[in-house]
């Protein structure tokens, strides 16, 4: 039954694979724009080799998972903060609305200027994208505690730390682990957009300079690998989500 | 919470932010570090005033919207048709939707190289790569809501003997509505992204290229003048759909 479901997938991709090699044999296309399946293979491979995948996709990947973690990181306390102290909440609720909308990329020519190319301004710019949906979840993580449970903190005369780390942070977790792997997509977008936008790292940059340069093969190949990266981060979060939360995550995606 | 009180605090958190701007004027003034990297909020706004008064800022931000428009609008038509297509077809959504899941994963921003390499640094292009791009979610959203009708719904449309179109168009269509306008809504914000990057890459005249020039040149005011408008774009078309959606669901509260 899988299997079957599986093959029907699979017929429509490879089918047009197919027609798309005969139609650049046959035609004997040559094209600074377009690649034969077959040969965005070839340089797919040779890219591999030769250690362009390797260098670039560490590149692209320590800038989104930094940026997400101090994006998230602060994100977190943020939403702690407002959480528990619903008079902040109302009193940041204008700032947040006004900044949010702000598009990451708009910042784009501020970071050059500041920080100039290299893994800062990207690291920043990513901080910036993941900070607001880990702030929107985590805070409505947090305001969505079993008050019981707050309850139970009062009753053991937890002070405000301990309350936070015994109590609070636990009983929101499996919430803020799907807000980090929301947001991990998120940092990825962004920090391949400033690659192809201006910064001279990574899979974005490849990407261009092959596009640049034509060379389409290599082109195609990198694109194909950024659609794999992206598939891959979100499944190993996904399964580690439900090896570490289980069901309590699943409710916590859905909301 | 009574109105008085919620607006009043409303008043406050508006007060907080007019603080914040404050503190933004003092560190700019204050701090010593020269205005090239922060200039104060007078200057961007001087630099607002100017642009806006010499009509050069008005006809950047109209450029910029009008892409971003253009581009979504075309977006969600196709993703709408296209959705309706894929997911009233039992048969379509299983050969062509893992082939849509395939290609989800990839960061919208990456299908601009690949324009470029076909059409060349021009408004076409950021006009196809902006309609590639905010697609994505329409159409996504419509395969899903299109194909989760309530059984019942087509038991009724089954024992009425609707055709396919009239199924689609009286139950499938009205179901999806929340998705599609959910679609749609994320599809601005991707528009708008790609708007602006678009316009970096391609030296297309509009706020995108307007703020990478003010930067090259350390015209800050004029940089951070740029931002504040695109900020406000992304913020207006968010009401404006949020209002949309509100009018558009009403239906559905009840």
């Amino acid at each position: 039954m899988n299997a079957t479901k599986f093959a029907k997938g699979a017929i429509f991709p490879i089918a047009a694979l197919i027609v798309w090699e005969a139609a650049m044999r046959i035609g004997n296309v040559q094209s600074d724009s377009l690649a034969a399946p077959s040969q965005i293979a070839a340089a797919f491979y040779q890219a591999l080799i030769d250690g362009t995948i390797p260098r670039r996709t560490g590149e692209t990947l320590r800038t989104a998972l930094t940026g997400l973690a101090l994006g998230g990181g602060a994100a977190v306390i943020v939403s702690v903060i407002l959480g528990l102290v619903p008079a902040a909440a109302r009193l940041m609720q204008f700032s947040i609305e006004v900044l949010r909308p702000v598009p990451a990329v708009a910042l784009i020519p501020v970071a050059i200027m500041t920080l100039g190319f290299g893994y800062g301004m990207g690291i920043a710019l990513v901080a910036f994208a993941c900070f607001w949906p880990v702030l929107i979840y985590g805070h409505s993580a947090i305001v969505n505690i079993e008050p019981q449970l707050l309850d139970v903190s009062r009753v053991l005369r937890l002070g405000a730390f301990g309350r936070v780390t015994k109590i609070v942070l636990p009983a929101a977790l499996p919430r803020y682990f799907v807000a980090f792997r929301l947001s991990a997509a998120v940092a990825l977008i962004i920090s391949v957009t400033v690659e192809i936008a201006a910064n001279p790292l990574g899979i974005g940059h490849e990407l261009m300079t092959a596009s640049q340069s034509l060379h389409p093969d290599l082109m195609f190949a990198m694109l194909l690998w950024l659609g794999l990266v992206g598939w891959a981060v979100n499944a190993v979060l996904l399964f580690a989500q439900r090896r570490l939360f289980g069901p309590a995550a699943y409710s916590a995606s859905l909301q | 919470m009574s109105p008085v009180v919620r607006l009043l605090w409303f008043g406050g958190s508006v007060a907080v932010t007019a603080l914040l701007v404050l503190l933004w004027q003092l560190i700019a003034t204050y701090s010593g570090i020269p205005p090239v990297f922060l200039p104060g909020p007078d200057r961007a706004w001087n630099a607002l005033v100017a642009g806006i008064g010499t009509g050069e800022l008005t006809r950047l931000t109209w450029a910029t919207v009008e892409r971003m428009l253009y581009g979504w609008v075309l977006a969600s038509m196709l993703g709408i048709a296209l959705g309706a297509l894929i997911g009233s077809s039992r048969r379509a959504r299983e050969y062509i939707g893992p082939t849509l899941e395939l290609v989800r994963p990839v960061p919208v921003s990456a299908f601009m190289p690949i324009v470029m390499a076909f059409l060349g640094l021009s408004g076409r292009m950021v006009l196809v790569v902006i309609a590639i791009g905010s697609i994505w979610p329409v159409l996504l959203a419509t395969v899903h809501g299109v194909s989760n009708v309530e059984p019942r719904l087509l038991e009724v449309s089954r024992s009425l003997r609707f055709s396919r179109f009239q199924t689609l168009w009286k139950f499938a269509l009205p179901n999806a509505q929340t998705d599609i306008l959910a679609g749609m809504r994320l599809g601005l914000t991707v528009a708008l992204v790609l708007a602006v990057i678009g316009e970096m890459l391609a030296s297309e005249a509009g706020l995108g290229y307007h703020i990478l020039t003010t930067a090259r040149s350390y015209r800050s005011d004029q940089l951070f003048a740029g931002v504040i408008l695109l900020g406000l774009i992304g913020l207006a078309s968010n009401l404006v759909l949020q209002a949309i959606e509100w009018r558009v669901l009403r239906w559905r509260r009840r």
